[in-house]
């Protein structure tokens, strides 16, 4: 599995966070008109997902994965699923997991706080839509598929519930997606005093559970770096807005690339994968 | 409305691009009168610092009046004219709030980049790479202007426009310089490069109680303004071997306080730099370090290297052994010109520094690229041009 899991396992970081339950949702099942969807088709999905980027890109991703995985192994989940039972399923399917942590110049009480506040995290969760608040544990979250894409935006929403399944006021809170996510997803944020009034520091670990099919390591290993980085710049976004009370941004300043009169410079969240090589 | 667009190395154009507006609580978006050509520009437009895009708009030294405000601007208003800061800090991560704004977490909207080759993110700048943040400058009719705040200082009706272009940049890090350098009540402080930033450490050096300041550079109109209006000592590195100059010049201690207001581009005559120009040729260094080598050598033992001028990745050949065994400190950092600002524009209200001599040259913006022309190639005595878009 990924090597995220190291610093949590090798006891660095104390964290456990619970397993996002395979619910079965996670595997993907594919209908009578989709079988005859080939490797290139995958292929496509799979270009296209990560040009569209964010949650949406990834899932498409991971789609496009499954569909090359299966037209190249022949594995065809149509019959699996015709013959499903739950007590033949065999294996788990991979859990990707992601930690980051930064220090955030508020009081602890603040930070978690507005962390605990579910429908706050979408101010600052750029794959994230909405999430709304059902009671005290359970939450109903609706994930950003990108619009900036025909095949994107002909994909139904993707959405879930969740539970939060342990929580320490102040310093910590576990949930988990319910049985029946699209992606079975699960996370635990961990708020610690830094030392020297420095602040509040934050743990997050987020788990996903993948499609099934999506074993290849290929697959693994594009998806991997992809999540890594929006779980990562969602932190950082998470710091900014508690901070600065703004995310700082470029979206809609003037450049050379846009004329005037024309429509006002696009939005920049390619940044990250048009960037190659050295920088400064 | 107009601004100079960065469009590839060495080709700088004024072209029609939108309006700024506003997008976060605490912008301001500021009409132009003056902007002002700076030395770390050059190491763009020559095209030593990567992650430029064509269609850029430069410039990170620049004032004007408040046209509109962000409804988390309060201390400012419409109408205000204001000096803006050239770094762009947010006022309250823990870097900002103890003064080191040119840190700041959360400035840099590309901070990943960065992150990549210096393990963290330092501040963005306006007006340069997308590494810095990617922000568009300050050389056209408006800008806007992020964490508005804390960057933008309302100017003291006692300042001219040409004096209050510069306290965005050329003061504040000539300030710095001399402030990093720990300067004690009796100090002989080395300035290697007179340039804007150069003449602005001669004067702080001195405002910060050195009893000498020598100035070194090769550029007789340079070296004559540093004796004229810094009233430094002058060596011109052309002529005279430094590191004996130096040393005869101060008993034999060597001066010290040592600051390099050079940095990346520094140029001589000696092997050394045609060594480091074919390896930046070649691609195995990046930066040509002469000046931080020789201030090394230069500096007393137990003294201050203070590094101003900018150094973007990686030196060669820097004499370790030196600074280890002389017990040198070495300071350095871009501008923390937040902090600055408001003492800066107190001395030169009461006439304690002046910054308007810097000012040799004034072109409207249209004119943009042979501003820059004349200030790379020095033509005409060129200390800095300022244009007024
Ligand atoms: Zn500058
Ligand atoms: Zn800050």
């Amino acid at each position: 599995m990924a090597k995220t899991t190291d610093l949590a396992k090798s006891g660095i970081i104390d964290m456990a966070p619970v397993d996002p339950i395979a619910s079965g949702s996670s595997r993907i099942n594919i209908g009578e008109t989709e079988r005859y969807i080939s490797v290139g088709g995958g292929a496509l999905l799979t270009t296209v997902g990560l040009k569209t980027g964010g949650f949406g890109g990834l899932m498409l991703t991971a789609l496009g994965g499954y569909l090359v995985y299966r037209g190249a192994t022949g594995y065809c989940a149509v019959s699996h699923s015709l013959n499903r039972d739950t007590s033949e399923e065999k294996t788990e399917t991979d859990v990707l997991e992601i930690s980051k942590s930064l220090t955030i110049n508020k009081p602890r009480a603040e930070v978690y706080a507005f962390w605990r506040k579910l429908e706050n995290l979408p101010k600052f969760m750029q794959h994230l839509e909405s999430v709304t608040e059902h009671d005290n544990k359970r939450s109903h979250w609706v994930a950003k598929v990108s619009t900036g894409n025909k095949i994107a935006r002909a994909l139904p929403a993707v959405e879930w519930d969740a539970e939060i399944v342990e929580e320490d006021e102040n310093s910590r809170i576990v949930w988990r997606s319910v049985p029946g996510a699209t992606v079975d997803n699960s996370g635990e944020v961990r708020f610690v005093d830094a030392p020297g009034n420095r602040g509040t520091e934050v743990h997050a670990t987020i788990k996903y559970r993948a499609p099934e099919g999506i074993v290849g390591e290929a697959v693994l290993k594009l998806l991997n770096p992809a999540l890594k980085q929006m779980v990562k710049e969602d932190i950082r976004r998470f710091k900014r807005l508690l901070e600065a009370g703004e995310i700082p941004t470029l979206e809609g300043q003037p450049s050379g690339r846009e004329k005037e009169g024309e429509a006002f410079y696009k939005k920049q969240p390619t940044q990250h994968k048009e960037y190659e090589g050295v920088v400064l | 409305m107009k601004a100079l667009c960065y469009n590839g190395k060495y080709d700088l154009r004024v072209e029609r691009v939108p309006d700024p507006e506003i997008l976060n609580p605490r912008d301001a978006i500021i009409k132009v009168s003056k902007t002002a050509v700076c030395g770390s520009d050059l190491h763009l437009i020559n095209g030593y610092i990567p992650t430029m895009k064509e269609g850029d708009i430069i410039g990170h030294e620049f004032m004007g009046e408040v046209v509109e405000t962000g409804k988390g601007v309060t201390n400012l208003k419409k109408g205000d004219r204001v000096s803006v800061a050239a770094t762009i800090s947010c006022g309250h991560c823990n870097y900002c709030s103890t003064g080191s704004y040119s840190l700041c977490d959360n400035s840099n909207p590309n901070a990943f980049m960065p992150e990549k080759i210096m393990g963290d993110s330092p501040a963005a700048i306006f007006g340069y790479t997308h590494s810095f943040g990617g922000y568009a400058g300050g050389h056209a009719e408006y800008v806007r202007v992020p964490f508005a705040d804390v960057g933008m200082f309302k100017v003291d009706e006692r300042l001219t426009d040409e004096q209050a272009v510069f306290l965005g940049d050329a003061f504040p890090t000539g300030f710095m310089g001399a402030d990093m350098a720990g300067i004690q009540p009796g100090d002989t402080v080395a300035v290697w490069g007179c340039g804007g930033v150069g003449q602005m450490a001669i004067q702080s050096a001195f405002l910060l109680g050195a009893e000498r300041v020598i100035a070194i550079d090769r550029e007789p109109s340079r070296l004559e303004t540093a004796r004229r209006v810094g009233r430094a000592e002058t060596l011109d590195f052309s002529k005279v071997d430094v590191l004996e100059a130096l040393r005869e010049m101060t008993g034999g201690r060597g001066p010290d306080r040592c600051i390099d207001c050079v940095g990346l581009e520094a140029v001589d005559d000696s092997a050394q730099y045609y060594y480091d120009k074919a390896k930046q040729f070649l691609g195995l260094e990046i930066d040509r370090a002469i000046v931080l080598r020789q201030a090394i050598m230069a500096c007393r033992k137990g003294g201050t290297v203070s590094i101003l001028g900018v150094y973007a990745g990686f030196v060669d050949s820097v004499p370790m052994g030196a600074a280890m065994n002389k017990g040198l400190t070495f300071k350095m950092g871009q501008l923390h010109a937040q902090k600055y600002i408001p003492r800066l524009m107190e001395y030169v209200a009461n006439g304690q520094a002046d910054t308007s001599f810097l000012a040799t040259h004034s072109l409207s913006l249209e004119e943009g690229m042979k501003g820059y022309d004349m200030f790379n190639k020095r033509t005409d005595d060129v200390m800095r041009v300022v244009f007024t878009p």
